[in-house]
């Protein structure tokens, strides 16, 4: 049975498309976003997040780890994920809760049997699963299997997608699904490169295609202050997509609440170069989309 | 149209909210004149009437500037009268009110003069708290003392008293010649209760002479009042009430305002003649008021304006009268000025059609604009419910202060279908009080004491041994360490809880008794079907149905206990059951880790996991076998009902170290709800964990949900929260209610409470001023999990 790394189910988002969803977040991403709020997601192995702050040096984990995978630094009980089998011991061990898994082996059925709980809700909200990441298209394999199962049982699917996957992996699930959360970050091929690792022109690319193959499209657009923010560069985007036939654009301001989230991994999380657009700024470029007759909304 | 209160509203609410609670001694004073004149001279029922019509006749009249609905329990707003026949305080319990940090009571020298020299002297044998605790056995006792349950009514009366609409059909002459036709038709040669009900119907008819006294008092006294007024508008409104006192309480109402008066007068004439325990209640007030205002709207005698002003007054009115002081245990159960007068608003018609109407709207204005503490409103919320009506109540509810709670009409209808009520009087039923389920106007469903469902499990635990008060309260149902499976100690907790119920109902009998014979309420009984066809009382018997209820609290920490225990002492074998016996000793010091496995690494109830939620069904099953379905002392039966008003704090105070990883002391979780923390996926896994007990078969389930503001902001936030509460209604759920406030909000007003005031937040049930909450239930408020959604 195919199996997909997932590191998180979260139940009642009313942000990530119509209704009350149940967002399935996947592990692994083609993207390394300077701002990603969900470092966990990036990689496509199971990690375990450790919290210094949470730890108060007692040592069990370590006397626990059958792999010698736990060292003490300056830095509390660090973990080697090389060396780690996710026994998952010294979490159990740790009575601070100071390490978590990041990352669990789900079936199909085993995540169905999750969406499904929430039915109820979905049916009353108009809402269903939405399947986001990392990025969730890189499993296509998977999540093909799993968007059929849900269309055969009534649950509608968002995927939520920052589109740098083969448009092949779109085409098995285009008739599937009923709404695209798209990503689109910076117009720029170069600047692109620069803050996400990658070129962006496959993602424009794949977002004209889908668009040419009937998809309904939710842009969604992080604007980062200083990043992506400057009027020429949003000008951009909106030429770009004006003739698009895109349902609704949503503007993401930046938000900090994954920072912590990198001391857990002990990554650095480069604070000093990210900031949130001032309200002001968001209702600037909100009215820019207005103006050439995009619907558009600050938020999710 | 400007919405928002007008000056008069205004300047009447600031007086309700800012005027500190006393103590009056009028009441007590009247009362006890009136039984050294006529107690042993007359029978009992009549005794009770002569001292009714005694109080409405003497007591003080009062009409503030303003007022367009007149009438108050005490002298004046915030004046509590006490009811020495039931409890007569002593001097210290008048001095802690004095004191007492929260929920005090000021008492005047004066007060206490008259207590220790009138009052003391003649009731402090007679008090039916006295009469009752003398007649309770030493197991009842201990048992009481030690926490296992409360009891209702050793110092109020039985409540659940709530109106129909047979007061806006007939006035109280009216219900005289009901009442007289009742006694000519009695037939003293063949029945053996002829002359008891002759004595009761006579009764009843006293109190019709005493309640239209007290009217005519009320329209002479505005007529005095207009004679001397120089304003000629208030001139004219004084006329006005004189006008309306001429009509009711004698007669039925003809006007909206009438409508309004008549049921204030009704509802001081309840209150002043007991201390029910959730005073009196209008029940469907937007059905009733309905017809009134429709004719006076489509004469054009009455604005709509005008109409809200009305309603602003009688939500005035019942905010001013807090509840009466409590004193004991009864106060920790119950520790709040709030007197549960509950009104419900929506659900369906008599014929079962959509019950929503324009005054729906106009009471969801009013109680959005005037923002008190009481009457505490509801919506109920049928299938037929129009979404406009939903979106209303919860564009309300989600301003954070709990109002108005959500309740499920169709769950109502099934479950008083289920306990036998006929399919219209289940229509115009609803809930009171906190939640319970009730045929308004024609039943007394009676709450007789909060059931501590954790602590029955730690005497299991200790083989019926109590470690806090070192007693043998329990059955010995052997050691828990001899316990070879799961199954076995579940068997024993079986045995317990039946034992505990049946010591609970045994004082039961002989308090439903007491009230049957000592304390009759011929008032009362005057407005309950089928009281007068009947001719017995509502205490003993009189209304169509008689329910009896024992609420079960801690339903969620027992859950949580039980998947602690399987999980981990018999399934997963982490550690063994003598083990954790020593951790709960210990209060867990020094066994840390079986606490983290507890709390952290164990099903819990309110994720929706079928491991745990299997287990609180089990419980729950266990305790509505325990008590569902036994024989009640008026013709009805028992029924379970899960909700705590303060009662999980007080109760949890008297629990040890469970094993779930609570700490001992620390409260309970509260309603069905699930522990405070417990609940870690959400609001849709609660109310699906929640769900997955069988509503239907309660009296009334509490459901408490709080949220982080920007989860509810926005259109969206709007929708889902209309959703979660369609959903859950879908699902049979009985009640939910939200708070909306943010930890930090909750935090910084522990820390600042003079800069919080104003801050409501949803207790249990009902709604409190946060500053009135001792510091105890503010925590557990605070702890509750903040549902926030994923951005």
């Amino acid at each position: 049975m195919k199996k997909a790394i997932v590191f998180n189910i979260q139940k009642f988002c009313i942000h990530d498309g119509p209704g009350i969803r149940t967002t399935v977040f996947f592990k692994g991403c083609p993207l390394r976003c300077l701002w990603c709020h969900n470092p966990e997601s990036q990689s496509f192995n199971k990690e375990i997040l450790f919290n210094p702050e949470k730890c108060t040096g007692c040592g069990q984990c370590r006397q626990r780890c059958p792999r010698g995978a736990i060292q003490a630094t300056p830095r509390g009980w660090i973990h080697d994920n090389t060396k780690c089998i996710f026994c998952e011991n010294c979490i159990d061990v740790c009575v601070n809760n100071a390490r978590e898994m990041a990352g669990r082996a789900y079936t199909v059925n085993d995540l169905m049997e999750e969406i499904e709980k929430d039915r109820p809700f979905y049916e009353q909200s108009g809402g269903g699963v939405t399947l986001s990441g990392g990025e969730a298209i890189c499993q296509i394999g998977f999540v093909a299997e799993l968007v059929k199962t849900c269309k055969k049982r009534s649950i509608s699917v968002a995927i939520d997608t920052c589109g740098y996957v083969p448009f092949s992996s779109f085409e098995r699930i285009l008739g599937d699904v009923d709404v695209f959360l798209y990503d689109i970050k910076l117009m720029d091929p170069v600047l692109h490169e620069k803050y996400t690792g990658k070129d962006n022109r496959l993602i424009l690319d794949n977002l004209q295609r889908l668009v040419a193959g009937g998809a309904r499209i939710n842009l969604r657009v992080p604007l980062i202050e200083g990043i992506n923010t400057d009027r020429s560069h949003i000008l951009d985007l909106i030429d770009f997509v004006k003739g698009l036939n895109i349902s609704l654009v949503n503007l993401l301001p930046y938000h900090a609440t994954g920072s912590s989230k990198y001391l857990k991994l002990h990554r650095d999380y480069p604070h000093h170069l990210l900031a949130r657009p001032s309200d002001e700024k968001m209702e600037e470029i909100k009215n820019l989309f207005e103006v050439h007759n995009l619907k558009v909304k600050i938020g999710g | 149209m400007e919405r928002g209160m007008n000056e008069r509203i205004r300047k009447l609410r600031h007086q309700s909210v800012t005027v500190e609670p006393r103590i009056s001694m009028e009441r007590a004073a009247l009362v006890t004149e009136a039984y050294q004149k006529y107690a042993g001279t007359v029978e009992i029922p009549i005794l009770r009437a002569l001292t009714f019509k005694h109080i409405m006749e003497n007591k003080t009249l009062c009409i503030l500037d303003g007022e367009l609905i007149v009438g108050e329990k005490g002298e004046g707003p915030q004046a509590a009268p006490t009811y020495p026949e039931l409890c007569c305080h002593t001097l210290e319990d008048f001095e802690i009110m004095h004191k007492r940090e929260k929920i005090s009571f000021k008492v005047s020298e004066e007060a206490k003069r008259i207590q220790a020299e009138k009052i003391i002297p003649y009731w402090q044998e007679r008090s039916l708290r006295k009469i009752i605790f003398n007649h309770m056995s030493p197991q009842w006792k201990d048992c009481y003392e030690s926490g296992i349950f409360t009891e209702f009514m050793e110092q109020r009366a039985p409540g659940h008293t709530v109106a129909d609409g047979k007061i806006y059909e007939k006035g109280f002459l009216d219900f005289k010649h009901d009442i007289q036709q009742a006694i000519d038709a009695l037939d003293f040669l063949n029945d053996e209760e002829a002359y008891e009900k002759k004595v009761q119907l006579e009764a009843m008819k006293i109190c019709c002479d005493a309640i239209m006294i007290y009217g005519q008092r009320y329209a002479k006294y505005a007529r005095e009042l207009a004679a001397k007024e120089t304003d000629p508008r208030r001139q004219r409104e004084l006329l006005a009430i004189a006008a309306n006192c001429d009509v009711v309480p004698a007669h039925r109402p003809q006007t909206f305002a009438q409508a309004i008066q008549m049921y204030w007068f009704v509802h001081i004439g309840v209150t002043s003649e007991l201390n029910n325990w959730d005073a009196f209640s209008p029940g469907r007030l937007d059905q009733h008021l309905y017809p009134f205002y429709k004719k006076e709207i489509e004469d054009g005698t009455l604005t709509e304006e005008q109409a809200k002003e009305l309603l602003s007054c009688l939500w005035v009115k019942f905010n001013n009268q807090p509840a009466p002081p409590k004193v004991g245990i009864t106060l920790k159960e119950s520790g709040t000025y709030t007197d549960f007068a509950n009104i419900n608003s929506g659900g369906v018609k008599p014929d079962g059609s959509d019950g929503v109407n324009d005054v729906t709207y106009l009471i969801l204005d009013v109680m959005d604009e005037l923002k008190l503490l009481q009457p505490s409103s509801n919506v109920q919320i049928s299938r037929k419910s129009p979404h406009k009506f939903v979106q209303r109540a919860c564009e309300i509810a989600r301003k954070g202060w709990g109002q108005p709670a959500m309740y499920n009409t169709d769950a109502i209808i099934q479950e008083l279908l289920r306990a036998g009520k006929d399919i219209v009087d289940a229509r115009e039923g609803g809930a009171s009080g906190c939640v319970e389920t009730g045929a308004f106007g024609k039943e007394a469903y009676i709450l007789t004491g909060y059931f501590n469902l954790p602590k029955i499990l730690e005497l299991t635990l200790n083989n019926g041994f109590d470690k806090l008060t070192g007693k043998q309260l329990g059955l010995q149902t052997g050691y828990a360490a001899d316990f070879q499976s799961y199954e076995e100690l579940f068997e024993a907790f079986k045995k317990q809880i039946n034992h505990f119920v049946d010591i609970k109902i045994a004082g039961n009998h002989i308090i439903e008794k007491i009230y049957a014979t000592q304390m009759p309420c011929p008032f009362l009984s005057i407005i309950i079907s089928d009281c007068i066809k009947k001719g017995k009382d509502y205490n003993a018997g009189g209304a169509r149905y008689n329910t009896s209820y024992i609420q079960g609290v801690g339903i969620g920490t027992l859950a949580d206990c039980l998947s602690s225990i399987k999980y981990n002492v018999f399934d997963k074998k982490r550690f063994t059951m003598q083990e954790l016996l020593q951790a709960l000793d210990a209060n867990f010091v020094g066994y840390e880790h079986i606490r983290h496995l507890a709390l952290n690494k164990t099903p819990k109830y309110g994720n929706d996991d079928d491991y745990a939620d299997q287990l609180m069904i089990e419980a729950f099953n266990a305790f509505y076998d325990a008590v569902n379905g036994r024989k009640n002392r008026k013709g009805g039966v028992y029924r379970i009902d899960m909700l705590p008003t303060t009662c999980h704090v007080y109760f949890g105070s008297v629990t040890g170290a469970t094993p779930n990883g609570r700490l001992a002391g620390k409260p309970l979780s509260e309603g069905i709800s699930p522990e405070q923390g417990a609940d870690r996926r959400g609001p849709t896994a609660v109310i699906k964990s929640a769900a997955k007990m069988d509503h239907l078969r309660t009296g009334g389930t509490l459901l408490n949900q709080k949220f982080n503001p920007s989860v509810v902001a926005g259109d969206e936030g709007l929708e889902s929260m209309v959703s979660l509460v369609r959903t859950y209604f879908n699902m049979d759920g009985h009640h939910i209610q939200f708070n909306v406030i943010d930890r930090k909000t909750l935090l910084d007003a522990q820390q600042h409470p003079e800069e919080y005031k104003d801050l409501i937040v949803r207790v249990a049930g009902y709604s409190d001023y946060f500053h009135n909450l001792n510091k105890e239930l503010q925590d557990e408020i605070i702890a509750r999990t903040e549902h926030t959604c994923m951005r």
